[in-house]
């Protein structure tokens, strides 16, 4: 009797530990700021248990709608067919946004080139244009530069600026932020693309439709090559749910957002 | 001792059947995950289909610019690895002084020991910017780079396997070839190379094994653009670079987790091949 009362208190004091469980799935894009978010969230919360995944977009919501995770990230908003779905399974999908992303345009250092409007950056990228000189440039063969296409940002770029096109196969491709911006630096007829976050000086960055993206005109949404990124629920979040999503939502966790590379909601 | 005896020749049998399983669960891991691919695309869509754009609405799976990627790049520094490794070999055990030979040998060896991410990143920030400057091309990432740092690599091997086949033709030929009137000179390109020829194109192959599975240096610097290159400065993506790239992103069990696995098969049974007739001409060789 004595040891019945024992493992039954074991399993109450235990159970606090054990509702802080949390699995994050989706979104590549949202992937590092969810890193961020979680280890600090886990570094205030140690007996909170959280795993994270990628996946893409589509295996987060998903994900919440089948129940396999209580939070979906997801670089876009969830599609009609999704969410009915979701009330098919008894799912209220609850979109919480989390950040913004935005993309710029970046080119060689001493390409004189300052502006491209969306249609342009379009043709440049499926191939119809191939010479600076077609875009008020010099007479120079258009390096065109594109992410892997498993990363987040090479789905972005697809999806707000070629209009679901395909990326001509000339391409080179980068696998990493870093490198792209070194090949860009040191190449110089190249284009290319990458978050706001990940820019430096050794590049030119060039404005879309007359408006450069920024922090600000991100915000005020005249810079069009920008998206609010989310984590779903299914339903309102509680308890730890809740705590998490509020986390990432304030000052601190915007901080993280900002460190992530991404534009901070406030 | 005849049970010690026993029990050493158990321990040796078994290590050699952990490397055999190991291997074969290699294969068959390989091939159940990349086999689902065709259920998605017929064989024929994979191999010889132009476009590859994996994560694509509609997608596409086909993998014919990534294996020519790939052999292009491998032909191409064959041709470039092939006259430096077979040349310096040739020098060193027939023409050089046992000093500098001494010297030499350790040399072209350590350039086997030079990490391969070394090489590619001395591909971009060397490589590239000269080949821009020098021959005004777009971009320095391309084929003929990529090549060029991939025939570093495998000049080693070519190189010391070959000097082996050359140090292994009996000194008697060579002394018959001098004795009839022949100059240096003349025996080695005569004699001694004809004599080792089967050992040389061993050499050339398991060189060019090397390039066909090597990955961070085309990863690195070959532009990997998944096109058929037109020209020698035009960028490729051959598959051990496509694979590495995007496995890390690929979705588990998705069509492109299994197209990758699938082009994996592909890249094994390219060195798998070359290995095969590395090995057919080696035997050739022994029993002359």
């Amino acid at each position: 009797m004595k040891k019945i009362i024992l493992v039954l208190s074991l399993i109450c004091l235990a159970s606090p530990a054990m509702a802080g469980k949390l699995v994050l799935k989706g979104s590549t894009t949202v992937l590092p700021i969810a890193q961020k978010a979680t280890e600090a969230y886990m570094a205030l919360h140690p007996d909170t248990v959280i795993t994270l995944s990628g996946g893409g977009s589509g295996n987060g919501i998903k994900a919440i709608i089948d129940g396999t995770a209580t939070i979906g990230n997801s670089s876009r908003f969830i599609k009609d067919k999704e969410v009915k779905q979701a009330v098919d399974q008894n799912a209220y999908p609850v979109p919480h946004r989390i950040a913004i992303d935005c993309i710029v345009p970046i080119i060689h250092k001493n390409n004189p080139v300052s502006d491209l409007s969306k249609e342009k950056l379009r043709d440049i990228y499926t191939g119809k244009i191939t010479n600076w000189k077609d875009v008020g440039g010099p007479d120079m063969k258009i390096v065109v530069i594109s992410r892997d296409s498993s990363s987040g940002t090479f789905d972005a770029w697809k999806e707000l600026v070629l209009d679901g096109e395909r990326v001509t196969p000339a391409a080179l491709t980068q696998p990493s932020n870093g490198g792209l911006v070194t090949q860009i630096s040191g190449t110089k007829g190249a284009i290319g693309y990458i978050a706001l976050g990940y820019i430096n000086t050794d590049v030119k960055v060039v404005s879309v439709d007359g408006i450069k993206g920024s922090e600000q005109t991100a915000k005020n949404g005249r810079y069009t090559i920008s998206r609010p990124l989310f984590m779903f629920t299914a339903g309102w979040p509680e308890g730890e749910t809740l705590d998490f999503i509020n986390f990432i939502l304030s000052p601190k966790g915007q901080a993280l957002v900002k460190e992530a590379g991404s534009i901070t909601l406030y | 001792m005849r049970r010690n005896e026993y029990l050493i020749k158990a321990f040796f049998f078994l290590t050699a059947c952990v490397s055999v399983t190991i291997l074969a669960l290699i294969m068959i891991f390989l091939v159940k995950e990349g086999a689902p691919i065709l259920s998605h695309v017929t064989l024929k869509e994979f191999l010889f289909g132009q476009y590859w754009y994996p994560t694509d609405d509609p997608v596409a799976f086909g993998i014919f610019p990534l294996i020519v990627g790939t052999v292009s790049v491998t032909l191409i520094s064959t041709l470039v690895s092939v006259p430096l490794g077979v040349m310096t070999a040739v020098y060193i055990a027939e023409i050089a002084t046992d000093n500098l030979a001494a010297i030499i040998k350790p040399l072209v060896e350590l350039i086997a020991a030079i990490p391969s991410v070394v090489i590619g990143f001395f591909g971009m920030v060397v490589v590239s910017p000269f080949l821009q400057d020098t021959f005004g091309v777009p971009t320095g990432l391309n084929l003929f780079n990529a090549s060029l740092m991939l025939a570093f690599m495998a000049t080693p091997t070519i190189c010391s396997v070959t000097e082996d086949a050359i140090r292994s033709v009996p000194e008697s030929l060579k002394e018959a070839s001098l004795a009839l009137g022949a100059t240096h000179l003349e025996t080695i390109f005569k004699v001694t190379v004809p004599a080792a020829i089967s050992g040389i194109s061993t050499a050339i192959i398991l060189g060019m094994s090397r390039a066909v599975g090597e990955t961070m240096v085309v990863l690195m610097v070959a532009g990997g653009a998944a096109m058929n290159p037109h020209s020698l400065f035009d960028p490729v993506r051959p598959m051990p670079a496509s694979i590495a790239a995007e496995m890390g992103e690929a979705a588990f069990g998705s069509e492109h987790y299994n197209a990758l696995f699938a082009t994996g098969v592909v890249l094994f049974l390219f060195t798998l091949g070359f290995n095969l007739f590395a090995a057919w001409i080696a035997g050739r060789y022994n029993r002359k």
